[in-house]
């Protein structure tokens, strides 16, 4: 004969494991949910299957803090969002090498997003429309011929990692822009996000709150910005 | 018995005006004790007049610099000198220079503001209000990296634009832009004079930005070698003795151009 506490025992140890079981599996469900909402589903490396195009970077130099014109041969996506990343990811590619002469570390994973929107007229009501983050907002927009606003989203890694300093934060944001107008020259215009969020500075001096004028970044003869 | 008051002019000499000594001097010590007098304070009177008759010296206007000693407080800035090693911070590099600058300047005869005299957190818009109120001739941004050589100078890329009553807060450094780069250019020569290595360029700085004078920013970085070696260090005090004079140097050398005619 069993013992009448020891039925309750069991019975309570009994309720006590399936309620742990059906939690953990939630928890499991959880855990697996927000790792593919972390995931990035993007391209971070332009397909290989796509035909060799000359891009041109501008590359920074610290030494002389100039920007000097490099033309390379890539495979480029044809839409221009992707392009743009493709682009901006190798330009920061060259500068996370070892003998980078604009030392940054991070690489092409470092640009999360390119949004490329058309340039809002001074007057306009505010856009309605799909978020900004959504896909729909995402598209690449190549129906038209006007100016374009580059939105160029940089990941919170990059921005923590980039060195402090008014001359290498200035080159980056420069060599960004620059590089942005002279491949897709319909883009006038640069803003930039640090993990979809506005930031006050890349590092504590280059200022990302206002819009870049893009065609000012270029330097005109390859020299001082 | 009445008194009966007689009124009678009073002598012509009495009511003369003054006239200076040399023309007719005062018979002082053989007048009577009421003429006398009269001539004392005449002379006195006469003595004082040259200090009416022109106008006293104009003081000197002030010249007033600001120095902006980047960061403070929460905000370390950059880490300074070799990764290795123990790290200076550029707030305590930038706020040394801008005690030794503005040691230079006072001694030349410089009113200088500063926007921080200790490690303090001082935001981009108390800068900009705390250089505004000095209606200063000359805003210098200091600030330290250990990236690139030399110095670097930068000063604002806003489109200049015409001087106006009022200015927007953000952009009232367009309206400088021109005087600005005047500005860099005169310490430009004066850095290169010093034989330190130099290079110029246009940023986006919101405490310049906001600045209503003209304004430049300066960043000391290490001094190389043709070898890449470096040659000046950031803790080097000789170093920074260079920098900080020839910073003083460029600005005895601004407060020229600006007075000139």
């Amino acid at each position: 004969m069993i013992p009448r506490y020891q039925t309750i025992l069991f019975v309570i140890l009994l309720v006590a494991s399936i309620v742990m079981s059906v939690v953990l599996w939630q928890l499991r469900d959880r855990a697996h949910q927000r790792l593919l909402a972390g995931q990035d589903s993007a391209p971070t490396q332009a397909p290989e299957v796509a035909p060799a195009e000359q891009a041109t970077l501008l590359v920074a130099n610290d030494t002389d803090n100039s920007l000097l014109t490099q033309t390379l041969s890539l495979p480029l996506p044809p839409s221009s969002g992707a392009r743009a990343r493709a682009i901006l990811g190798k330009l920061l590619d060259l500068y996370a090498a070892p003998d980078a002469a604009h030392p940054v570390p991070g690489g092409a994973a470092s640009i999360a997003q390119v949004f490329l929107l058309p340039v809002p007229a001074p007057d306009d009501a505010p856009v309605s429309g799909p978020p900004a983050n959504s896909p729909q907002a995402a598209a690449p927009k190549d129906s038209g011929t006007g100016p374009q606003l580059a939105v160029v989203n940089l990941t919170g890694a990059f921005a923590a990692s980039h060195p402090s300093g008014l001359e290498t934060e200035t080159l980056t944001v420069l060599s960004i822009c620059a590089t942005l107008h002279a491949n897709l020259p319909r883009v006038t215009q640069v803003r930039f996000l640090v993990d979809g969020q506005t930031r006050l500075t890349l590092a504590g001096h280059a200022d990302l709150t206002r819009t870049y004028l893009a065609a000012q970044a270029v330097p005109a003869e390859g020299n001082h910005p | 018995m009445p008194v009966r008051l007689e009124i009678r002019p009073l002598p012509t000499a009495s009511i003369q005006p003054l006239r200076r000594s040399h023309d007719a001097p005062c018979p002082i010590l053989f007048a009577p004790f009421a003429k006398r007098m009269g001539c004392l304070l005449s002379l006195s009177l006469l003595a004082a007049l040259p200090a009416f008759g022109q106008a006293p010296p104009a003081p000197a206007a002030r010249f007033v610099v600001v120095l902006d000693a980047a960061h403070g407080g929460d905000d370390t800035g950059g880490r300074l000198g070799n990764p290795t090693a123990a790290a200076q911070p550029e707030k305590a590099f930038t706020l040394a220079l801008s005690v030794r600058v503005r040691s230079l300047l006072a001694a030349r005869g410089f009113s200088v503001v500063t926007t921080r005299e200790s490690d303090v957190s001082v935001t981009d818009d108390r800068r900009a209000e705390i250089a505004n109120r000095a209606n200063a001739q000359a805003c210098l941004s200091l600030h330290a990296s250990q990236s690139g050589s030399g110095i670097h100078l930068y000063a604002s890329s806003l489109t200049p634009a015409e001087p106006a009553r009022l200015l927007a807060w953000k952009t009232a450094q367009a309206a400088y832009v021109t005087r600005s780069l005047a500005l860099a250019g005169v310490l430009n020569s004066a850095l290169g004079h010093a034989a330190m290595t130099v290079t110029l360029g246009s940023t986006a700085l919101p405490s310049i930005d906001s600045m209503a004078c003209p304004a430049v920013a300066i960043e000391i970085a290490p001094e190389l070698g043709p070898n890449r070696a470096i040659t000046g260090a950031l803790d080097d005090p000789a170093y920074q003795a260079r920098v900080a004079t020839a910073l003083a140097a460029a600005i005895v050398q601004w407060r020229a151009e600006v007075r000139q005619p």
